[in-house]
C-alpha cells in the first residue's frame, strides 16, 4: 500500500452507501489520547517528541487495529502528499504545520487513521459512509481498547482521559457527521437550523474542520461538551436526536422546493450538471458549488444519468492534490482548471 | 428534542470601544416571553457596560429589529479564548499558580490554551473548575469509559512525571549519577 495507490479510488467513507446518505455524507468519531507520566506536547523538548513517536508508532503496528496499516512519517512526506492526506480526512491541518516527529497510522482501507504527535500524543479517528456513528464508535472503541492493553494513559478519575486543551477532556471524543444540506441553504432556512444546533452546544464547522469555510452546502456537526456525558450518551444524542431533526428539516426543505419551485429547482440542478460536462476549464470552488446541486438533482430523482458514487468520488478527486497526484506531476492553478474540467467530462460521460 | 436555547454567542452593533468593559453572553436556561412582544424569548443578552448590568431577553425578530446579529460560527478555540478573557477581566487578580511538575503557569495557559502536562488539572484546580463547567455545560465529572487498568496507574503516573521533572533538572546540572538513577526508577515504574 502506498500512497499513490490512495489515488485511484475514494476511500470508504465516501462510497455514498448507508442509511441517510442522501443528506449525511459521512460519520466521524475520534478519541484524544495522552501517554501517562509524559508532559504534554506543549512541554515536551524534541527528543522527548521523538520518544513519544517512536513508542507510540511500534505500539500502535503491533496492536493489530486493522488486517493492514500503512503508516506515514508526515515530517518526511512531501508537500503534495501532506495535502493529499489532508483532502482524504486522514490528516488535520495542524499536523501538517507541526514542525516537530509526528506521524499518521492509516488502515488499508482508510476507515480508521491514528494521529501521532498532533495536539494530543494521539488521536485516533474512524470515519465511516453515511450514518454509521455507532459502528464507527465500536471501532473505535475496540482500538482504543487493544492500544490500552499496550501503554497507559493520562487519566483521572474526576476528569477522565486528560488532554492538552480542556475542550477535550473527559471522553476525549468529538463525534461528527458530514450533512449536505443545499435545500436548507436555498431557502433560507440553514442559520435558524444552526442557531437551534448551537444551542444544544454542537459546534459547525465547514468541510475541512475548524476555521474553514462551510464549501458547497457541506457541514460539518459536532458535540463540543466532552465531560460529563459517556461516550454513548453523546453518540446517541447524534443518532437519535440530532441528526435525524436536520435530516427532517432539510427533507422537508427539499419537497417544498419541488412542491413550489420546481422549474427553478430543475433549472439549477440541469444547468449544474450541463456545465460540469462541458466546462473546459473549471475552478476547485465552482466545481464545489456544481457539485452539490447535481448531487441534489440525483438525490430530488431529476437527474437520472448520474450515480451519487461517481459525484461522491468527484468531490475527492477533483481537489488540487488528487488532480496532481493522478496527473503525476505539479500543476499550477490555471493548469489544473483545465485538467479538472477534462477529468469531470471524462467521467460524467461529457462531450 | 426541545430546541433550546443555551447560548446566543451574540455581538451588539455598537461594540463597548473596550473589550474589559464588556462582559460577553452567557449562557442561561431559562423559558421567558420577549421583551417587546408576546413570542418566547430565545436571544438573552447580558451585557455589563460602565458597571452597570442590563440584561435583554428577545425573540428571533425583535432581536433582528434591533440590529442585534448571532454570529454565524464559533471555532472552539474561540469558545476557549473567550472564556479565558472573560476570567481575566472578571475576577481579582490572584497569586499566579504554577506547575511543580511541568513549571507551566496558570497566565502561560492562559496566553497559549494548552496545557503542559497532566498535573496541570489538579495545580489549577481552583480557577480551572470554573472555566471548565462553562466550557462543559456544566459538568466536572467524568462518566465515560475508564481504563482497565486505571486506578493504580494514576499515583504511578504523577510519580513518573516528577520524577522526570527531576531528570531534566539533573542533566542540566550536569549531575549525571543522579540522572541515571532517576532514569532507572522511571524505567522501573513504566514496567510495571
Amino acid at each position: 500500500m502506498t500512497l499513490a495507490n490512495l489515488t485511484r479510488h475514494a476511500g470508504e467513507w465516501l462510497r455514498g452507501a448507508g442509511p441517510m446518505h442522501d443528506v449525511v455524507i459521512s460519520s466521524r468519531v475520534r478519541l484524544a489520547r495522552n501517554l501517562a507520566g509524559m508532559p504534554f506536547l506543549s512541554r515536551c523538548n524534541d527528543t522527548q517528541k521523538q520518544e513519544i513517536l517512536d513508542r507510540l508508532k511500534g505500539e500502535i503496528l503491533q496492536a493489530g487495529v486493522a488486517p493492514k496499516v500503512f503508516y506515514v512519517d508526515v515530517d518526511a512526506a512531501s508537500d503534495l502528499d501532506q495535502a493529499l492526506l489532508v483532502e482524504r480526512h486522514l490528516i488535520s491541518h495542524p499536523l501538517v504545520q507541526a514542525d516537530h516527529p509526528r506521524g499518521v497510522a492509516i488502515s488499508e482501507n482508510e476507515t480508521a487513521a491514528i494521529m501521532v504527535n498532533e495536539e494530543d500524543h494521539l488521536r485516533l479517528q474512524v470515519l465511516r459512509s453515511a450514518l454509521q456513528l455507532n459502528e464507527a464508535f465500536e471501532e473505535i472503541n475496540r482500538i482504543d481498547d487493544l492500544l490500552e492493553q499496550r501503554v497507559d494513559f493520562a487519566f483521572s478519575s474526576r476528569f477522565g482521559y486528560l488532554t492538552a486543551c480542556p475542550t477535550n477532556v473527559g471522553t476525549g471524543l468529538r463525534v461528527s457527521v458530514m450533512l449536505h444540506l443545499p435545500a436548507l441553504k436555498l431557502s433560507g432556512e440553514i442559520d435558524r437550523a444552526f442557531r437551534a444546533a448551537r444551542d444544544m452546544r454542537l459546534a459547525i464547522r465547514g468541510l475541512y474542520g475548524e476555521g474553514t469555510e462551510a464549501m458547497g452546502d457541506f457541514f460539518q456537526v459536532s458535540n463540543q461538551v466532552t465531560l460529563g456525558r459517556s461516550e454513548q450518551q453523546i453518540v446517541d444524542d447524534f443518532v437519535n436526536d440530532i441528526v435525524p431533526h436536520f435530516l427532517q428539516y432539510e427533507r422537508r426543505a427539499r419537497e417544498e422546493l419541488l412542491k413550489n419551485n420546481r422549474t427553478e429547482i430543475d433549472d439549477k440542478v440541469f444547468r449544474a450538471a450541463a456545465v460540469l460536462r462541458a466546462a473546459r476549464r473549471i475552478s476547485s470552488e465552482e466545481t464545489l458549488y456544481l457539485l452539490s446541486l447535481a448531487r441534489l438533482g440525483v438525490n430530488l430523482e431529476r437527474i437520472r444519468d448520474i450515480e451519487l458514487k461517481t459525484l461522491n468520488e468527484l468531490f475527492l478527486l477533483t481537489l488540487p492534490a488528487h488532480l496532481q497526484k493522478i496527473h503525476g506531476r505539479s500543476l499550477d492553478a490555471p493548469r489544473r482548471a483545465e485538467v479538472r474540467a477534462e477529468f469531470i467530462r471524462r467521467r460524467l460521460g461529457g462531450e | 428534542m426541545e430546541w433550546r436555547r443555551l447560548d446566543s454567542h451574540a455581538s451588539l452593533p455598537l461594540d463597548p470601544p473596550r473589550r474589559a468593559n464588556y462582559d460577553g453572553v452567557w449562557i442561561f436556561r431559562m423559558k421567558q416571553k420577549c421583551d417587546k412582544c408576546d413570542k418566547p424569548a430565545t436571544i438573552h443578552l447580558t451585557e455589563i457596560v460602565s458597571g452597570k448590568k442590563i440584561e435583554k431577553h428577545l425573540c428571533e425578530d425583535c432581536a433582528s429589529e434591533e440590529g442585534i446579529t448571532v454570529k454565524a460560527n464559533v471555532p472552539i478555540s474561540q469558545l476557549l479564548e473567550d472564556f479565558v478573557l472573560q476570567t481575566s477581566s472578571t475576577e481579582p487578580a490572584q497569586p499566579e499558580l504554577e506547575c511543580e511538575v511541568c513549571g507551566m503557569t496558570f497566565t502561560e495557559f492562559r496566553e497559549h490554551g494548552q496545557l503542559g502536562c497532566p498535573n496541570d488539572y489538579d495545580a489549577f484546580d481552583t480557577v480551572l473548575t470554573p472555566m471548565l463547567a462553562r466550557a462543559q455545560d456544566g459538568a466536572s465529572q467524568h462518566v465515560g469509559k475508564v481504563p482497565q487498568h486505571a486506578g493504580t496507574a494514576q499515583q504511578r503516573q504523577t510519580e513518573i512525571l516528577r520524577l522526570r521533572a527531576e531528570l531534566r533538572e539533573a542533566i542540566a546540572a550536569e549531575h549525571y549519577e543522579q540522572a541515571a538513577d532517576l532514569r532507572d526508577r522511571i524505567k522501573q515504574l513504566e514496567q510495571q
